[in-house]
């Protein structure tokens, strides 16, 4: 059995604009061990799917459905038996490593506190084990700067505190929220392979959150795709880097510039995302789609398995997406030519 | 006919005063953020500068209009030295020099709106224009930046980050300026919008005929969309070339070290791919290392590093190394 198990989740907030649908109806397994990446833009749902597993959405955020850790359910489950789950079996690592470690407290503090509530461990000894984690995360004299305040940190070092604490008791799944994305890319680089390192040190399955198709392409074993709230694709990375088979992922795909490669226009996707407070009735990409249909705008596609491993929530045919798809930039591509019409009729309007 | 450059820098140096913290008569400490920067820009080019946070771009890009007050060189077209002038006589430079800023929001005034945002320029260096003219032309702005005329009466809140960016861009583009300093103008959008903005930029640049200093820490952004590249480390040049040549064939062991680092999106690439590590962490600008400011974490660094700070030289291809050229395995091995 998977070692977490999520079906059916919804997740709505409450705002007086009305309610805001941030996650609809996702369905998710993630074995032991496995590195799972999410993929999504601002307001796709990718960081609220991670926060009402741990049960840290806002106030008046509601979830529903069923989040299935080790075989027990936790969405919605009382505070002493999260207490106990979170550190101990899922840890989580935030984007930002200044606003989520306590000022006040010294680092040798902050991370004794998990240890002592958790373990039972003594002062002293919760002490010692933290500083043998911060030498783990590779921070140099780790004993001597364990009595630091995480100001006295730069920012490569506070996400190393971070990663130390979060994996201070082991936890069976680390979920790690834009881990990297305050960070420079040397750092970033830096921060990435050490987070592979422990992990295969430790045997934890990881969901890497994050918007940057580059860090998922380098760390993770299978990647799903995020837009308004709803999978778009999901597949082992080989694939769908490879062989996009959504056009959202397509148009991911070729937005980004590369370094690794020579290009003149970017083919951006059209429009933007949409306002999830009235979401579209069916596909959220639909108003953004270059292969849209009118049965596009009226239910949401199911996202169906294609292949071993993958699955897409598309009504376009295979073919004609991928047809429309060409991965080297100086093959035709028709697609981008649709793009930019579309793209400036837009602007005409 | 040659022509002139657009912005001349010579050595361009940015020192802040701190509080000394020590006693009233102590000396304040000095921390330099731009150490001796040269560099041309020709009209009509784009110059890329890129380097990690602390490197000093955005200090030297606001240093060329008078943001941060700034010593040496840097020279206009027409032959004034934009350092050091008076606020009055800047005025003028400021309608040929313009900026668009990193944070979208924060940087538009919540309480005006779109219209009042992008006229206030025109009205600043254009006095005389009659109000149906400078409306004519903030309506013209906002067709050509890829927004609806008929959004003129809205205010910001009301529009995404993509259209932010826009806004912020046709606020500098409506005075014509012959300089637009982009500082990590994509750094906020999504990877989508991000492509929307750049396209934009690329096209205006083109049809106005426009430099561009275009500063972010994403290299593949930066690649894509500049002439040439320029790459800060710790206040100074580490090199300066043609983006292509750059990319290609990078001399500078830092250059090598922050391209090895960036993410390619072909998880088959990536795991080829061999990192370049730097040792350590960044050294604090109060106090940089003598001779070459790189040598601290460079796996090439030797005595003469320690000793003499490199010169930017090599014609074409300028860099500031001692040691110049492609950093070989078993260097790495040694120093890892």
């Amino acid at each position: 059995m998977s070692l977490l198990q999520i079906r059916d989740l919804n997740v709505r907030f409450a705002t007086t604009d009305g309610e805001v649908s941030a996650v609809n109806g996702i369905n998710l397994d993630v074995a032991r061990g496995e590195t799972l990446g999410i993929v999504g833009e601002s307001g796709s749902g990718k960081s609220q799917l991670a926060f009402s597993i741990m049960g840290l959405l806002a106030r008046n955020g509601r979830a529903t459905g069923s989040v299935r850790f080790d075989g027990a359910e936790i969405l919605n489950a009382p505070a002493p038996l999260l207490n106990k789950i979170r550190a101990e079996r899922i840890a989580m690592v935030f984007q930002d490593p200044m606003t989520s470690l306590n000022p006040y407290m010294r680092v040798s503090d902050q991370m004794a506190e998990v240890l002592m509530l958790h373990k039972g461990m003594g002062k002293a000894q919760a002490v010692a084990e933290s500083a043998r984690m911060l030498d783990a995360v590779k921070i140099p004299d780790a004993k001597g700067r364990i009595r630091l305040y995480p100001h006295e940190f730069s920012g490569g070092m506070r996400q190393r505190v971070m990663i130390a604490m979060a994996l201070l008791c082991r936890p069976d799944l680390l979920i790690a929220d834009e881990p990297t994305t305050a960070l420079d890319v040397t750092v970033q680089a830096q921060i990435m392979e050490l987070m592979a390192d422990l992990q295969r040190e430790f045997g934890m399955a990881m969901i890497l959150i994050t918007h940057d198709l580059g860090v998922v392409a380098g760390s993770c074993e299978r990647v799903m795709v995020m837009y308004g709230g709803r999978i778009m694709e999901r597949a082992p990375v080989d694939p769908i880097f490879a062989d996009p088979a959504h056009p959202y992922t397509q148009g991911l795909l070729a937005a980004i510039p590369r370094v690794d490669q020579k290009g003149d226009q970017l083919s951006a996707i059209p429009g933007s995302p949409p306002n999830m407070t009235h979401p579209p009735a069916g596909c959220p990409f639909a108003p953004r789609c270059a292969y849209v249909m009118p049965v596009c705008g009226q239910t949401m596609p199911p996202l169906d398995a294609f292949a071993p491993g993958r699955e897409r929530a598309c009504y376009a045919s295979l073919d004609v997406v991928r047809k429309g798809h060409a991965p080297q930039p100086d093959l035709p591509e028709p697609a981008a030519a649709d793009l930019d019409e579309m793209q400036e009729s837009a602007h005409d309007h | 006919m040659i022509t002139k450059p657009l912005i001349s820098a010579r050595d361009l140096r940015v020192t802040f005063e701190l509080p000394s913290g020590g006693m009233p008569w102590t000396p304040p400490r000095l921390l330099q953020a731009v150490g001796g920067v040269d560099f041309d820009l020709m009209p009509g080019e784009t110059l890329g500068i890129v380097g990690e946070s602390g490197s000093g771009k955005s200090t030297l890009a606001r240093a060329l209009i008078g943001l941060v007050p700034a010593t040496g060189q840097a020279q206009w077209q027409d032959g004034t030295n934009l350092i050091g002038l008076s606020p009055r006589k800047m005025l003028k430079y400021r309608s040929e020099i313009q900026m668009v800023f990193q944070d979208p929001l924060a940087s538009l005034n919540p309480r005006m709106t779109v219209g009042q945002i992008i006229a206030e320029p025109l009205t600043t260096h254009h006095k005389g224009l009659s109000r149906d003219e400078v409306k004519r032309r903030v309506k013209d702005m906002m067709d050509r930046v890829g927004l609806l005329p008929n959004q003129i009466n809205r205010y910001p809140h009301e529009f995404s980050g993509g259209q932010c960016q826009r806004i912020g861009i046709a606020r500098a583009l409506i005075v014509q300026p012959k300089l637009v300093i982009c500082d990590e103008p994509v750094s906020a959008l999504d990877v989508s919008i991000q492509a929307q903005v750049i396209n934009l930029l690329a096209e205006l640049q083109r049809d106005l005929g426009l430099a561009l200093i275009f500063i972010a820490h994403d290299l593949s952004v930066v690649k894509h969309i500049s002439d040439r590249v320029l790459v800060m480390y710790l206040g100074r040049v580490m090199e300066l070339a043609q983006a292509e040549s750059l990319y290609a064939d990078p001399r500078h062991p830092y250059t090598q070290a922050l391209l090895s680092a960036v993410p390619i999106p072909d998880p088959q690439l990536e795991r080829q791919k061999r990192m370049i590590p730097l040792k350590g962490e960044l050294p604090s600008p109060m106090n940089p290392p003598s001779g070459c400011v790189f040598r601290t974490r460079c796996p090439r660094a030797q005595e003469l590093c320690a000793r003499e700070r490199p010169v930017l030289e090599g014609g074409a291809h300028l860099c500031a190394c001692h040691f110049p050229g492609k950093l070989m395995a078993e260097e790495l091995a040694k120093s890892a």
